[in-house]
């Protein structure tokens, strides 16, 4: 058995998704080859080399990756997976959009989102907003699998794999990149923070989004937001906590005025501990908080940021 | 220009799906089902691009078995001016369905293909993908804006840094994602209206696609549930608990 990881990544910095996507593979057993895809990529390939349990990196780096096109991706990936019997991507926005394109061309399925590997065939992955968890057996000749990072943990760093050069080009003339509007913040990402504190729809408005900073400055925390909140535009989308937003699993989640529709809890719920804030004793938040505190955000919130 | 939106039909949102006893999978008897909330963003964006005047027709696909001409009826009622209903009482994986919407591509040759990003039931997000790498067509997944001109579609997509726009020749392929347009309800003279509309059927077993899949599902089970806590006084309380209790602070 041989598995090919896709590297997370933006060409700067190597993603610890990436660290939990090798863990993920280990499980199912077997030779991990990670594969670097971009654009001067080659800080991110010596990161990946040095993630305990890979043997081998391939750095595909040519301008036709630099923004990680599904189509050119799924072709390299579609040329090179001949040589595996699985390949692994994260359940990001970036394997979201090319992985199914993988398995289309290879004429497979794609099981999505898995959060266990019971073994080389058979995975967990959640359904209905993870009200439902599925068991699902593959009998394809390649299994394409894209994971729910926060489910895994992260391999350690104190490998030392070969990296190799792949010179694949593939150059769709049907797509091509315009613009990216990327959201900068000192803050840790989403996916990678111990600490999250999210609003809802009771901040009002985007400036007291500002009532979070403060405490999450002393956090060390990463901001989230309901849907409810990104839609009344109060903050950006890559904010969204959720079923169809970002999946996390923090060890404090902080819930600041969302009332935990189920949506919102799919994406959070597996969280170690949970703080609900929330004027509503009645909203559903509470009934998966660790810690309730009933009462006005505009009043609690300035409180917590002094008793840190 | 011809768009086709494919719809799914699938539980409502609201609806908190149980877990049939025997595991075998969820119980969807007697549950209320509704067009999957991403495919009525798609629907309503096929709209809006007929009411500029860059749309001349709108067909809606949707498949399985008799039940998913209700949702079809709601596409049409919304605005779409035909249907294609593929029946089936198999339950298809994303590859099987991309393969059969990819007969109806065939056929039709849309200029644009406008699908939700996921379903609310099995959560795959994988559908849109798949018929754009067997159709051959460029995607822009997750599209918070749409902009079509001179023969290309612009596409703003909502990605984990934040947005990314991508330029893609048509035909192509879109999935939408919740901020692309908030879908309108339906007005009574067009629900009446939609009921004349035509609706094509074709049985899936005609149209030569091997519905057969690899994938077993062995058995589904409810979650484990996360025991409730405790109220906290105040602010004191609560940070005292998260230090020497939960021990997540310090
Ligand atoms: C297809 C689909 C996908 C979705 N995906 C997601 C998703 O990924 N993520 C997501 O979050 N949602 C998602 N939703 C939306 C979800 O159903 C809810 O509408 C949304 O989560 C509600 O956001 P909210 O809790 O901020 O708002 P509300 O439900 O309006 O809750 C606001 C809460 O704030 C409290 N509050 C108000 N003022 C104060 C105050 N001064 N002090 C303290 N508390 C206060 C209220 O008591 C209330 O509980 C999705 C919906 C659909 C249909």
């Amino acid at each position: 058995m041989s598995i090919l990881v896709y590297a997370e990544h933006d060409n700067e910095s190597l993603k610890t998704e990436t660290n939990k996507l090798v863990h993920a593979a280990s499980a199912a057993g077997g030779d991990i080859t990670v594969l670097v895809v971009g654009k001067n990529c080659g800080l991110v390939a010596q990161a990946a080399a040095k993630i305990t349990g890979v043997s081998k990196v391939l750095v595909a780096d040519n301008v036709a990756y630099a923004h990680q096109l599904a189509e050119n991706v799924a072709d390299l990936v579609v040329e090179l997976a001949a040589s595996y019997t699985h390949v692994f991507a994260a359940a990001t926005t970036t394997g979201k959009n090319f992985m199914p394109r993988v398995a289309a061309l290879l004429d497979v399925a794609q099981i999505s989102d898995i959060i266990k590997v019971e073994s080389a065939d058979t995975f967990v992955r959640p359904i209905y907003a993870g009200n439902a968890i599925a068991t699902v057996q593959s009998s394809d000749s390649v299994k394409i699998v894209t994971v729910r990072a926060a489910s895994f943990d992260a391999a350690a760093n104190d490998g030392s794999a070969s990296v190799e050069n792949v010179d694949i080009v593939k150059v769709s003339e049907k797509s091509s990149f315009v613009s990216a509007e990327l959201t900068v913040s000192e803050r840790p990402e989403l996916s990678a923070a111990d600490v999250i504190i999210s609003g809802g729809r009771g901040m009002q408005n985007g400036e007291n989004f500002s009532l979070l900073h403060g405490i999450a400055d002393k956090l060390g925390a990463a901001i989230g937001a309901s849907r409810a909140a990104v839609d009344a535009g109060f903050v950006s989308n890559d904010m969204q906590v959720g079923q169809t937003g970002k999946i996390v699993a923090p060890n404090l989640y902080i819930a600041v005025g969302l009332s935990g529709a189920i949506q919102h809890l799919a994406g959070m719920k597996d969280s170690k501990v949970i703080v609900a804030i929330n004027k509503d004793e009645e909203a559903p938040i509470f009934q998966v908080a660790d810690y309730g505190l009933v009462g006005d955000l505009f009043d609690l919130l300035p409180q917590l940021e002094a008793a840190l | 220009m011809k768009i086709l939106v494919p719809i799914k039909r699938a539980i409502d949102y609201n609806v908190k799906v149980r877990v049939k006893s025997d595991n075998s999978d969820v119980d969807l008897n007697n549950v209320k089902m509704a067009i999957n909330p991403f495919c009525e963003i798609a629907v309503e964006e096929a709209i809006r691009l007929k009411e500029k005047g860059i749309a001349t027709e709108i067909i809606v696909v949707s498949i399985g078995p008799k039940a998913v001409q209700e949702q079809i009826r709601t596409g049409l009622a919304l605005g779409a001016d035909r249907a294609v209903h593929i029946e089936t009482d198999a339950a298809l994986d994303s590859l099987q369905i991309a393969k059969l919407l990819k007969t109806v591509v065939d056929k039709e040759l849309p200029d644009l293909v406008i699908l939700g990003k996921q379903a609310i039931d099995s959560d795959n997000n994988q559908t849109g993908q798949m018929l754009a790498a067997l159709t051959g067509m460029p995607q822009g997944t997750f599209a918070s804006e749409v902009l079509v001109a001179d023969g290309k579609v612009n596409v703003t997509r909502e990605i984990d840094g934040g947005l990314q726009t991508v330029s893609l020749t048509l035909p192509a392929v879109v999935t939408t994602d919740l901020r692309l347009n908030e879908p309108r309800y339906a007005s009574l003279p067009n629900i009446m209206k939609a009921k004349r509309k035509p609706i094509d059927v074709i049985s899936a077993a005609d149209l030569g696609v091997n519905l057969s899949s690899n994938i077993k599902l062995l058995k589904v089970m409810a979650p484990e549930q996360r025991k409730g806590g405790v109220k906290v006084a105040d602010v004191a309380e609560l940070v005292a608990k998260l230090k020497n209790e939960a021990k997540v602070i310090s």
